[in-house]
Parts: C-alpha cells; sequence; structure tokens
C-alpha cells in the first residue's frame, strides 16, 4: 500500500499576473485519505482545478501513478481515473438524478448496473429520487448526489473540493461518515477543505496551505494537535 | 432499473396512424365529393399543414441547439438557405435550366439527380416516380450535408462564443450567406436574385393517372414523412448519452467538462446535426414555396422560428411541433379573416383591415409569452407510450 497515485511536483497556478499557487509539492499513497486544508484563497481550488486539467498549471508535474498528466485536457485525465467533485457540488439542475449520475460515466462504454446499485448502496435517498431533477434535490442531497456521480467513473482517485459548503452541521457530518465509508471500501481520496476540524479528523495526512504553499504536514492526529493551526483554523485560543 | 427496455410499440403505431390519418384527409375528397370546401386539397387547411410540417422539422433542430444544447444560435435560416439551395440546384431538370437561369445564359450545372435516376431507371411511369423520389431524396440529404459542412467550417470560430455573442455571430454568417447567394457574379450557380424554380415539388409527389388527372393526393404525406423520420433521429440522439452530455453542456459547462465532457467537440456535434436537419428544412421549405430565392430567407425568418421554439417551451420536441402548428395555422389561416373587412348584418365591424391581424397576432403571442413563461410545454414532453398505458403501471415504472 505505499505505491503514489498522485505526485505533485512543484505545481505552479497563475491568474494573470497574480501567482495563486506558488510551487506545491505533496503525494497521496494508494487507500490514503489526504486533505489539503487552508483559508479562503490559499491556493485550495486552483490546485484541485490544475490537477485535474480544468485549468492549465503554469509550472510544476503532474503524476498519476507514475504517468504525466501535467497539462492534459480533462478528458484525458478523467479516462485516467481522476475524478472531481466540484466546488458548490455542480451537479445538473435539469437532469435527473439518473441522468446525473449516467453524466459520471460518460467515458465508459461498460455496464453501468453494478455502480449505479453501489451508489445507490452509499445513497439510497437517490434512489427513492432518481427520476427527480437533480435541481429539485436539497443541498445535502445534491452533495451527495456530486458525489455519486464522481462514483460513478470508477475513480483510482477520488478529489472533492469543499464538500461540506453551505450544508447544515449534521449534514456535514453525514457527508464525512460516506466519505469515511467510501475510503474504507477501497477508494483513495483526496479532500479539499476549509472546515479543519472534520477533515483532520477522517484524514490520514493532512497538509496545510497558506498564500499558495504549503506551510505544514502531518497526520491527520499531528495537525489537530499543532497550536498553530489550532489558533488558524480550529478555532482554539492561542 | 437503468436497463429497463421501454416498449416503444404505441409510439411507433401513433405516428404511423397519424401518417395514414395524413393521407387519408387530403384525399378524403376526392371520394366523398360532398364534404365542405376545407377538405379540398387546395384548401388553407392544407397549405397549413404542410408548411407546418416544414417549419416544425427546423424548429425541432433550433431547439436540439438551443434548448438542449444551450448554444444560443441565430443562423437557422441560413442554413435553411443553403438546404434550399443545394436542393434546387441538384434537382431542377437539365431541359429547365437554360429557362430558369436565362439571364445568366444557362445554368454552370448542368446536373440533375433526377435526370441522372431517369437515366438509369427510365422517365416514365413508375420507374420514373422511383427515379423522382431517389433525386429528391439524394438532394435532401446532400441539402442537410451541405448546410453541415458550413456548420462544421463556421463552428471553428463562433462556438468559442458564448450566449449572446454566438448568437450574434451566427445571424451575421446568415445575413453574409444571404447576401452572397444574391450576388450576380455567382449567377450561373444561383441564378443571382432571381428564383430557382423547376425542381420537385410536394404535389411533384402525387400520383396521376395518364392523362394527368391525380389519383392519389400525396403532398401533404411527404413533408409530413420526411419531418417525421428526421424528428425521430433527433430524438433518438437527444435520449442517447450524447444526447444527455449535450444537456449537461447547457446545464453547467464547467461540470460537464469536469465528468471528463470534450465541451468543443459535443458543440460542434450538435452545431452540425441540427444544421444538417435545418438545411434537409431548407429543402423542404423550397419544395413547399416551389422556388428557392434568397431573399426568402431573411432574419425574420429565424426569429419566426425562435418564436416557436419559445412558445412550444425551450428544451420541449414536442412542445415545438404542437407550438409549430398552433402557430402556422394562427399566422396563415385563422387570423386571416381580421385582414379583410367583414359585415355582421348592415354593420361593418370596426378595426378589421389589412394588417389587423397581425396586431392581433402579437397581442395573441404576448400573451402566451406572459401567461405561460416557459411555454406550452416547458421542458416536458408527451410521451406517446404512456397514452396506452394505464397510469398505476407507469408509476411502478419510474
Amino acid at each position: 500500500m505505499s505505491e503514489d497515485v498522485l505526485k505533485i511536483n512543484d505545481l505552479k497556478v497563475r491568474y494573470g499576473g497574480i501567482e495563486a499557487v506558488r510551487g506545491i509539492s505533496f503525494f497521496v499513497k494508494k487507500g490514503e485519505i489526504v486533505t489539503l486544508i487552508g483559508a479562503n484563497g490559499a491556493g485550495k481550488s486552483s490546485t484541485l482545478r490544475a490537477i485535474s486539467g480544468l485549468i492549465k498549471p503554469a509550472g510544476g508535474k503532474v503524476e498519476l501513478e507514475g504517468e504525466d498528466i501535467t497539462a492534459k485536457d480533462s478528458t484525458t485525465i478523467v479516462s485516467k481515473g481522476l475524478m472531481m467533485v466540484p466546488e458548490g457540488r455542480r451537479i445538473f439542475p435539469n437532469l435527473s438524478v439518473l441522468e446525473n449520475l449516467k453524466i459520471g460515466a460518460y467515458l465508459r462504454n461498460d455496464d453501468l448496473e453494478e455502480d449505479l446499485n453501489m451508489v445507490y448502496g452509499y445513497f439510497p435517498r437517490l434512489k427513492e429520487r432518481s427520476w427527480q431533477a437533480g435541481g429539485t434535490l436539497s443541498g445535502g442531497e445534491q452533495q451527495m448526489l456530486a458525489v455519486g456521480r464522481a462514483l460513478m467513473g470508477r475513480p483510482k482517485l477520488l478529489m472533492m473540493d469543499e464538500p461540506s459548503l453551505g450544508l447544515a452541521p449534521i449534514v456535514v457530518q453525514d457527508i464525512f461518515e460516506i466519505i469515511k465509508r467510501i475510503h474504507e471500501n477501497g477508494t483513495t481520496v483526496l479532500l479539499i477543505e476549509q472546515n479543519a476540524n472534520m477533515a483532520l479528523h477522517v484524514a490520514d495526512r493532512a497538509y496545510v496551505i497558506e498564500n499558495g504553499k504549503i506551510s505544514l504536514e502531518g497526520t491527520g492526529k499531528e495537525l489537530l494537535a499543532d497550536e498553530k493551526v489550532q489558533a488558524a483554523y480550529l478555532g482554539a485560543r492561542g | 432499473m437503468t436497463t429497463t427496455k421501454k416498449n416503444n410499440l404505441p409510439t411507433i403505431l401513433v405516428i404511423a396512424g397519424l401518417l395514414i390519418f395524413v393521407i387519408i384527409l387530403e384525399n378524403i375528397r376526392s371520394v366523398f365529393p360532398f364534404l365542405p370546401q376545407i377538405f379540398d386539397p387546395m384548401s388553407p387547411l392544407f397549405t397549413v399543414l404542410k408548411k407546418a410540417a416544414v417549419y416544425s422539422l427546423v424548429a425541432v433542430s433550433m431547439n436540439l441547439l438551443n434548448g438542449f444544447t444551450g448554444l444560443f444560435s441565430l443562423g437557422q435560416a441560413g442554413f435553411m438557405l443553403l438546404g434550399a439551395y443545394t436542393y434546387a440546384i441538384l434537382t431542377v431538370p437539365a431541359e429547365l435550366k437554360d429557362q430558369v437561369y436565362y439571364l445568366f445564359g444557362g445554368c454552370a450545372f448542368q446536373f440533375s439527380f433526377v435526370d441522372f435516376f431517369k437515366g438509369i431507371f427510365g422517365a416514365t411511369g413508375v420507374p420514373g416516380a422511383i427515379s423522382m423520389v431517389l433525386g429528391c431524396l439524394i438532394a435532401l440529404i446532400l441539402a442537410g450535408c451541405v448546410a453541415g459542412f458550413f456548420a462544421f467550417l463556421i463552428g471553428f470560430p463562433v462556438l468559442r462564443l458564448k450566449s449572446d455573442y454566438l448568437a450574434i455571430a451566427t445571424l451575421g454568417f446568415a445575413e453574409i450567406l444571404r447576401a452572397i447567394f444574391q450576388w450576380q457574379r455567382l449567377g450561373p450557380i444561383t441564378n443571382g436574385a432571381n428564383m430557382i424554380k423547376g425542381f420537385p415539388t410536394f404535389s411533384s409527389f402525387n400520383i396521376t393517372d395518364g392523362s394527368g388527372r391525380v389519383v392519389l393526393q400525396l403532398s401533404t404525406f411527404v413533408p409530413f414523412l420526411i419531418t417525421t423520420v428526421c424528428v425521430v433521429i433527433i430524438v433518438l440522439l437527444i435520449n442517447s448519452s450524447y444526447g444527455r452530455a449535450f444537456k449537461s453542456i447547457r446545464d453547467d459547462e464547467i461540470a460537464s467538462e469536469a465528468m471528463g465532457i470534450k465541451l468543443f467537440s459535443h458543440k460542434m456535434l450538435s452545431f452540425v446535426i441540427s444544421s444538417f436537419f435545418a438545411g434537409v428544412g431548407g429543402g423542404l421549405f423550397a419544395m413547399y414555396v416551389a422556388n428557392a430565392q434568397a431573399k426568402a430567407f431573411t432574419s425574420t425568418m429565424t426569429y419566426e422560428i425562435l418564436l416557436i421554439v419559445v412558445i412550444g417551451g425551450i428544451g420541449s420536441v414536442s412542445g415545438s411541433i404542437i407550438a409549430t402548428f398552433l402557430y402556422v395555422a394562427c399566422s396563415e389561416w385563422w387570423l386571416r379573416f381580421l385582414d379583410s373587412e367583414q359585415y355582421i348584418g348592415g354593420f361593418k365591424v370596426p378595426l378589421l383591415r389589412n394588417g389587423f391581424r397581425m396586431v392581433v397576432f402579437s397581442v395573441v403571442i404576448m400573451i402566451i409569452v406572459l401567461f405561460f413563461s416557459k411555454g406550452i410545454m416547458g421542458s416536458r414532453e408527451i410521451d406517446l407510450n404512456s397514452l396506452f398505458v394505464k397510469k398505476d403501471k407507469k408509476k411502478g415504472q419510474k
């Protein structure tokens, strides 16, 4: 279990003259949950978008299972098994739940029955609502749909961008429960979160991003105990 | 759940029934001559049916692009123009070409598909009919291909644009085409600003006996048949995984891209297919008006079709079709009486005079848009299968 699924080396992202990500390096081993935490504008989402091919990185290298996928288009990257749950869920509001899920498996030609059952197993609520339009679901259900949609692509690595965004605390707990279950069933997860407390509790390892650079790294437990992290992200009085 | 094979037999039966009904409708007066004037093949009823059949194909093709892929394009009239001219040029019989192109000393393009097949199968009787049908069919398909090809070419620059900008670019493209086709220098091919005529029209498909008397009217059936085939193809496309990808692009481009859908190639596919069917629709339109003339394909025509799509419901094929028939019937038939002075007894009804029809028509459209803001059908569809399935059974299926 020590094989690197994802290896990022000195990744840089620029928007015009602004350098949002200034040389980030990290790795995700097979079977891990790794989390990147950080405040608004720290460069977490930019990192994720650059990995998934939605924006072109200004420099650095992205390797998926040893293969260089830097600056490849998103179709290639998805077909290699890197699925993303985008920030703000971004489900397709006018498509039914079932259609949303099928879009997740768009690049696959094989039978979807097994994967649909797996997703419905995680989220029985989606099965009940499979004919309903995605936009009519509640926020939490939409998040489940976004996760389910990404799972339909049989990801080698599932990347989640702020799954807790805009959800009630109790729903956030549900979502994290499910992330844990998905992980226990063998999916490697890269989680990006502002909710450092929840993220660090489920994560095997974690990186703290500040101003486009990694300022701290360690196991989830180490970072939870770290004073600086407590002061900056966990709301403890330092 | 996912692999439930739908039984499509009811849908097929309904469509076949509809087509047979059209044949019966247009021939009924020759069997029962005592029926009212309205069943005469020359009556406004059949004009409306023919025009609506043609327009519904174009409306559905526009809906595929605007309603299902979310690309707001206004080039439909331009692609219809390409289709109409392609069809006309390829089917005018060689012996008529000198007469049609007399201002330009004959046509530069002497080939005609109808002549070509007549040369193979024979020019009279059943072989002649087969030649004409084959010639027209191939010319129509090529009409679509030419429109699709031009869509492919202009797709590269314009599909990078979004919403309003795309609309302006495609509208401009259609206007440029209209100007080019009226250019005198291209006269030997396009007949300049004059119309091309003499090609087979819908009434050429009527079956006549030796003396030229019509035995079986098919002039309304033909546009219905062609439109039906094309709409079925579009519906199958919309229900396929490609259609799902189109809809996902409409809903959220970034999320579609994150799911691995190639935005540009899918947009291009939708644009080319939509233009293909607009081209076929243009060919049908030329058959309907019995001539091809560039000045008919104005942006007003595109707006008319856009209006139909909006009234029917953006993202609903059945809505587009229903709206086309209502729209064409209103504009060509039901509201015609408003254009002439009417007397009730000795009393002259005020306001009614030439042009008043358009006033009422605009008001009707405003009312529709105000009270059915999502159109008649919204994004729902009429499920022909469920017409015969009991409600509870349908619920269980879903």
